[in-house]
């Protein structure tokens, strides 16, 4: 085997398959991709060089900056939202739950594998006004408070974005942040019990920084998800009312497909890969310094 | 495990290849014609048309068994549809391809079949109809709506005639003792009048996309108060949406918003929503084009009765240029033919549809054509002949508010009508984020 391996012509042939479909799906489009962001054009006028005029379009885009700071909003928010909630189920299952947490862990897993469309449908639903009234408005209307239009403004449909998305995600995260607790060391919690520490104390000093690794890639798995967030919007708000919650995604689907713009479609594209690329940074650098605090 | 030497890398990029070769040689069916060994030779004639309008192919394939059976034997229809959400992109990389079908529904967007036709894509019907020896086959009113969509090229065939327009319910009018309103301000009278009575007035979709009948409100308005022309200059760039003149139009609908006209939440009622709340009797108005006499007409979705639908011309503005005669109007999505493809089958389906598919369509499917009906039909119901009325004896028409339009300031036209009819957008700032877009 070992003479297999060390063999040059070997190695490419069990390489070349793989090698030559990745860089087929992935490495020849997302090339394409770049060389078009320094085009304008269409596939029936055809594409003239327009050097970097797609780039400072993005800085006067309107539409471009608004999008942006939607994209923004919705990963920090979602992010702090799912990885928050997910620790606290994942502490639930260690210290509280034990071995009975199966069953909860099921359930908060089960949103997870719902089809997105079919939970955009089933939160369009609750939160409706009209033409009938859904079970959110009910209650808020026998509790006395009008009946809300909660997609009729930007900040009002972000509520329901933000609901629906954690509550869908938050499941996934807490069975990933189990993982990382169950990693710490029995000895280490009942030597710190010893020591006095309990509750909150406990999960500062002890359960948190023993954790921190898992927690830092729960964080960087969740914001380059959130960043690139578009089915469950799409299908929630399509991007609506107006375009008050339009993530870069979208208006990056739009601009390409619905406006045939493909070469500014594809810097807008790069930049939300590289806005991926500073926060995964970013995140690997602060948690770094934390580390070595 | 053996060594493997160069000449079994060699042997099996050999076979890689031939495998390859084999492979694709298998998928490529060789494009929409076929040819048989036997005589004599079939051509198949290829239509692409929308998943969610199967009218055109159900006709299409009515006039191939039927009027023109004998005429394009040796075509057979090869339909196929695609979503209309998609559409334009499809059309966009088929046109890239050169691989547009014979036949095809036009793009949503009409700036898409200017392109088209600029490319020198699109078969000219002018002259196409009378090669075919029917030049006379279009009405002469749907020809020009079709001519003025597009830069005056008559590029599209009208598989639809569509006028647009005011449709009330008589009996919710009378029981609040009002009459038939004709200008604007009646309408706000009216409304008044209604919502105090505890009835909506108005049903209009708001929801994404849909908002399209309520920017159709701030156009007509523009066209009362400005005249017919009033669209052409701001696609001309000699007038802009934010001159004060033009927000008037959507001041004016975002304040009957505002008032509560158009029902609770706009922005959460999509286009079926919006048609069965007027067609359950819980609005009193709803603007529509003539395509939804078939809903109209239909007793199990109709629960306010056919004859209890009455249809009103947009209304007149007190001081205005234009006239209520002035019909919005629309060919729906007309039928383009392929230059590329454009042969002895093109032709001979250009001649069937040309003679015959007026009086197919308004026949089996009820809906109103832009070809010449040349036999006479009975049994029409009364709604569809009294559209059909409107349509001999007006004078002139207009187009729709995006008419002329960039797909990127269409999409923000629609999808900002929502909050518009809602009152939490102000004409303002409607007219000044279309017009960002026009440019």
């Amino acid at each position: 085997m070992k003479r297999v391996f060390s063999d040059r012509k070997t190695i490419i042939i069990l390489l070349a398959p793989a090698l030559l479909t990745y860089t087929l799906a992935m490495l020849v489009p997302m090339v394409w991709s770049l060389g078009y962001t320094f085009f304008d054009g269409s596939l029936i006028r055809g594409f003239t060089y327009t050097g970097l005029s797609n780039f400072t379009a993005v800085f006067h885009d309107r539409k471009a900056g608004q999008a942006i700071l939607f994209t923004v909003k919705y990963a920090v928010t979602i992010t702090v939202g799912q990885v928050l909630l997910g620790y606290l189920l994942a502490l639930l299952y260690v210290f509280y739950l034990k071995r009975a947490s199966s069953i909860i862990r099921t359930l908060t897993f089960f949103p997870v594998v719902l089809p997105t469309v079919a939970v955009s449908l089933l939160f369009s639903k609750l939160f409706e006004i009209a033409p009938t009234v859904g079970p959110v408005n009910s209650l808020l209307q026998a509790l006395g408070i009008h009946a809300m239009n909660w997609f009729g403004s930007g900040s009002n449909a972000f509520i329901v974005i933000a609901a629906m998305d954690i509550w869908r995600s938050m499941g996934f995260y807490g069975v990933l942040l189990y993982a990382g607790l169950v990693d710490i060391p029995d000895d280490v919690i009942e030597s710190a019990r010893l020591d006095g520490a309990s509750g909150w104390r406990l999960a500062r000093n002890i359960v948190l920084p023993l954790s921190w690794p898992v927690v830092v890639s729960a964080v960087i798995f969740s914001i380059n998800g959130t960043l690139k967030v578009f089915d469950s919007i799409y299908a929630l708000t399509g991007g609506g009312p107006g375009q008050q919650t339009t993530p870069l995604t979208l208006y990056m689907y739009q601009t390409s497909f619905a406006y045939g713009k493909y070469g500014y479609g594809s810097t807008i594209a790069l930049t939300l890969t590289i806005m991926c690329l500073l926060v995964t940074l970013v995140i690997f650098r602060s948690s770094r310094k934390d580390l070595t605090a | 495990m053996q060594h493997l030497t160069f000449s079994h890398v060699r042997l099996v990029a050999v076979g890689a290849s031939v495998a390859l070769a084999l492979s694709l040689a298998a998928c490529s069916s060789g494009g929409s014609p076929t040819t048989t060994t036997s005589a004599p030779t079939t051509t198949q004639f290829a239509f692409l048309g929308l998943n969610e309008n199967t009218t055109v192919k159900d006709v299409l394939t009515s006039l191939q068994s039927g009027a023109c059976a004998s005429t394009v034997a040796n075509y057979p229809l090869n339909a196929s549809a695609y979503a209309q959400a998609q559409y334009d992109q499809q059309l966009q990389l088929l046109a890239g391809q050169n691989a547009l079908p014979n036949l095809l529904v036009g793009p949503n967007a009409p700036a898409l079949a200017v392109e088209l036709n600029t490319a020198g894509d699109l078969v000219d019907f002018k002259q196409a109809l009378s090669d075919v020896g029917s030049p006379n086959a279009l009405l002469p009113a749907a020809a020009s709506v079709v001519q003025s969509l597009y830069d005056g090229n008559l590029i599209g065939l009208p598989n639809e005639f569509n006028i647009e327009g005011v449709w009330y319910n008589k009996k919710i009018l009378s029981d609040n003792n009002i009459t038939a309103p004709t200008t604007w301000d009646q309408f706000t009278q009216a409304n008044a009048t209604l919502l105090a009575a505890g009835v909506q007035p108005w049903s209009v979709a708001g929801k994404g996309g849909d908002g399209w009948n309520v920017t159709r409100l701030v156009g007509n308005y523009i066209f009362r108060s400005l005249g017919p022309d009033a669209m052409d200059k701001v696609a001309a760039g000699t007038a802009k949406l934010t001159d004060a003149a033009y927000v008037a139009g959507a001041d004016a609908v975002s304040a009957w918003g505002k008032a509560g006209y158009f029902g609770t939440a706009p922005t959460s009622i999509d286009y079926a929503t919006a048609m069965n709340t007027f067609l359950t009797g819980q609005a009193a108005f709803y603007y529509m084009g003539s395509w939804a006499l078939g809903d109209f007409n239909n007793t199990d979705e109709n629960q306010i009765g056919a004859d209890n639908i009455g249809f009103l011309p947009f209304p007149d503005v007190t001081g205005g240029t234009g006239s209520h005669d002035q019909i919005p109007a629309n060919a729906g999505m007309p039928l383009m033919m392929s230059k590329a493809a454009y042969g002895p089958g093109s032709q001979a389906w250009l001649k069937c549809i040309a003679d015959n598919y007026g009086y197919t369509s308004l026949s089996e499917k009820g809906v109103i054509s832009g070809f010449a009906v040349n036999q006479t039909i009975s049994n029409l119901p009364a709604l569809t002949q009294q559209v059909q009325q409107i349509m001999a004896s007006a004078p002139s028409s207009v187009l729709w508010f995006e008419a002329k339009f960039s797909a990127e300031a269409t999409t923000t036209s629609q999808n900002d009508a929502g909050p518009l009819a809602e009152g939490t957008m102000s004409g303002a700032d409607f007219m000044a984020a279309v017009q960002a877009d026009l440019g």
